[in-house]
């Protein structure tokens, strides 16, 4: 069995690493943090020439055809680097459901754009009364004159403030909490009734509530059949659950390996910290932790693209349980390790940290997916 | 494993012989384990004559020898079969048994403690094995990583253990000492009211306690994985 990254994926690697150090080290991600957009213009134009926003893509549409696994290895190095740009949201999710779910021609339209990071694309599936369910959609689409008319609020659109184009989940049938009965939109950010009221979330990165009002669509902004969008929209966030998987994996050890080298290096009594069994103990725990997560994100990044829903469906749940409480453990207890060096602004550490929790919370926390899996052991 | 040597390092004095447990001077005392199981013993050495050809390897590095068995036998501790075995074990104790007028997997409460710990056993599964192909591709011989496997194994084995036994409820109380028997085929009588799997689980538990101990215990396990690994 291969646990190895290939050649490639190494290579991919040892590229993401050199532009973190060079072009994008603490003291750059704080400008970029403090930056009106939030994220930088100029590393987004590098992942461009890099091929990383084609890398999901079909090959016929300018893509590079990669899998979950290679998605994996980015990832990994947007945690590392703490990177900033809308990767997630634009490329692993946008352009993953519309390669999946959109017509020849809007995929020939759109995934060339995005590829190239000439657009970039936000999906919009998440509702405050459905928490953390996609499926729970209370936004409405109505067939109007040959188009359609949406009514109805999303929040917290992640990155949806730079977004050119948002993917908008929207009820034409069925009950609020149906799986049947959901539709998808293209919606261009400059469509008459859209509102997008914006604001910075924990780690610096932005987001969006959107409110939609009357908002006037033509035939061709439905994306996918009539009804039929919500198993194409529960893969894609599936999609993007193993990514923060990955992402995590990668905060993970460079929390560690930020935390072991302060065990090592400061004093205290007059010898290394890591002297101490009871900190040498709990850093063998972290280690632990981040290693068990890794084997989950394989796990998570192998079954993402898996057609079998029930199958994927409870590996991703697994791994985003899993993850959410490792990292916890490796997040709080960094932390603690570095003392008042751990809960202040002008160390990386507590950005690390920072990230960890929030990527607990995205798409469904411990609980939630704890719930998911738990709930398969009942149909076993 | 017998001192040969008192110079030099603690370790270096020791050799591995293989003694007949037939020959005059050897006395065997049982020592019984907590759930009534008999399975480690005292053994004493009365001038006890071993011949020289019994010597394994070379005299004096016995724990060279004995520290490649142990690394073997704490990869082997991750268990995963065991540890999958019992996991079934429990799903199925917990679809049987009753629990306020629904199966006791429904509970949710319990249902989410057999999800635990399938998570970290699905994890130790994959790491268990990135550890052996890494091992594989460097033909090497198995290094620290192998105490975690040890740690996380023995913990899987031991929760489970422990759930297995709460599952069952006030049928974890009755000790039936015939039940240590692994031929044991239930008892008529008590079957009337409890499944003939439940009389060994709560035993299982008990002696369970070992399998953070054996081998090198957590703490030592822990301590090799941050002198070796961490380098501290």
């Amino acid at each position: 069995m291969e646990f190895d990254y290939t050649e490639e994926q190494r290579a991919l690697q040892d590229t993401l690493q050199r532009f973190i150090s060079r072009d994008y080290d603490f003291d750059k991600r704080k400008t970029v943090l403090r930056s009106e957009a939030g994220f930088s213009a100029d590393a987004w134009k590098q992942y461009a020439e890099l091929g990383l926003l084609a890398l999901p893509l079909p090959e016929d549409l300018g893509g590079l055809g990669g899998t979950a696994v290679d998605v994996m290895v980015v990832m990994e190095q947007f945690g590392r680097g703490l990177l900033m740009e809308p990767y997630l949201s634009s490329v692993v999710l946008g352009a993953g459901l519309l390669r999946d779910s959109a017509s020849d021609a809007q995929k020939r339209k759109l995934l060339p754009e995005i590829a190239q990071g000439n657009i970039k694309v936000a999906l919009a599936c998440y509702e405050a009364a459905g928490r953390f369910d996609p499926a729970h959609v209370g936004c409405s689409a109505v067939a109007k004159n040959g188009g359609w008319q949406l009514s109805g609020r999303k929040s917290v659109v992640l990155d949806a403030p730079s977004a050119d184009y948002f993917l908008v989940s929207a009820r034409s049938g069925g009950k609020e909490s149906d799986r049947d009965g959901v539709s998808l939109f293209l919606v261009p950010r400059q469509t008459q009734g859209l509102t997008v009221t914006g604001y910075a979330t924990q780690t610096g990165a932005r987001a969006a509530d959107l409110s939609l009002e009357d908002l006037t669509l033509g035939a061709d902004a439905l994306i996918g059949k009539a009804g039929e969008a919500m198993p194409g929209i529960l893969w894609a966030v599936d999609r993007g659950i193993a990514a923060l998987c990955a992402e995590a994996v990668g905060v993970m050890d460079a929390l560690n390996k930020a935390t072991l080298e302060y065990l090592k290096t400061r004093k205290q009594f007059g010898v290394a910290i890591g002297t101490f069994q009871a900190l040498k103990h709990r850093m063998a725990d972290m280690l632990m932790a981040a290693e068990q997560s890794r084997s989950m994100a394989i796990i998570a990044a192998v079954q993402a693209d898996s057609r079998n829903p029930r199958e994927r469906s409870r590996a991703i749940a697994a791994a985003k349980a899993y993850i959410g409480q490792a990292g916890r453990l490796v997040g709080q207890q960094a932390v603690q390790l570095h003392g008042g060096m751990g809960v202040v602004d002008e160390y990386i550490v507590s950005h690390y940290f920072k990230r960890l929790t929030m990527i607990d919370i995205t798409f469904g926390d411990v609980d939630y997916h704890l719930g998911r899996f738990s709930d398969t052991l009942l149909t076993a | 494993m017998v001192r040969t040597s008192t110079e030099g390092r603690q370790q270096q004095g020791i050799s591995f012989l293989l003694i007949d447990m037939k020959s005059p001077g050897i006395t065997v005392r049982p020592i019984i384990m907590l759930d009534g199981e008999h399975e480690i013993n005292d053994i004493f050495f009365d001038n006890v004559k071993v011949p020289v050809q019994n010597l394994i390897g070379e005299e004096n590095k016995g724990w060279t020898y004995a520290k490649f068995l142990l690394s073997h036998e704490r990869s082997g501790n991750a268990g995963i079969g065991a540890c999958k075995r019992a996991l079934q074990q429990l799903k199925d104790i917990a679809a049987e048994q009753p629990s306020n007028g629904k199966r006791l997997i429904e509970d949710v409460r319990f249902r989410d403690r057999i999800a635990q710990v399938e998570l970290e056993l699905m994890a130790l599964e994959i790491t268990n094995l990135r550890v052996l192909s890494g091992y594989a591709k460097d033909s090497k011989a198995l290094g620290p990583e192998v105490s975690m496997l040890k740690i996380k194994g023995s913990e899987i084995i031991q929760l489970l253990a422990e759930l297995k036994m709460h599952a069952l409820g006030h049928d974890a109380l009755p000790y039936v000492r015939e039940a240590l028997d692994i031929e044991w085929q239930g008892n008529a009588a008590l079957n009337s009211h409890y499944g003939a799997y439940a009389p060994p689980l709560s035993g299982q538990y008990f002696n369970n306690r070992k399998t953070t101990i054996y081998a090198g215990s957590t703490e030592i396990q822990k301590n090799i994985i941050s002198q070796m690994i961490l380098g501290l």
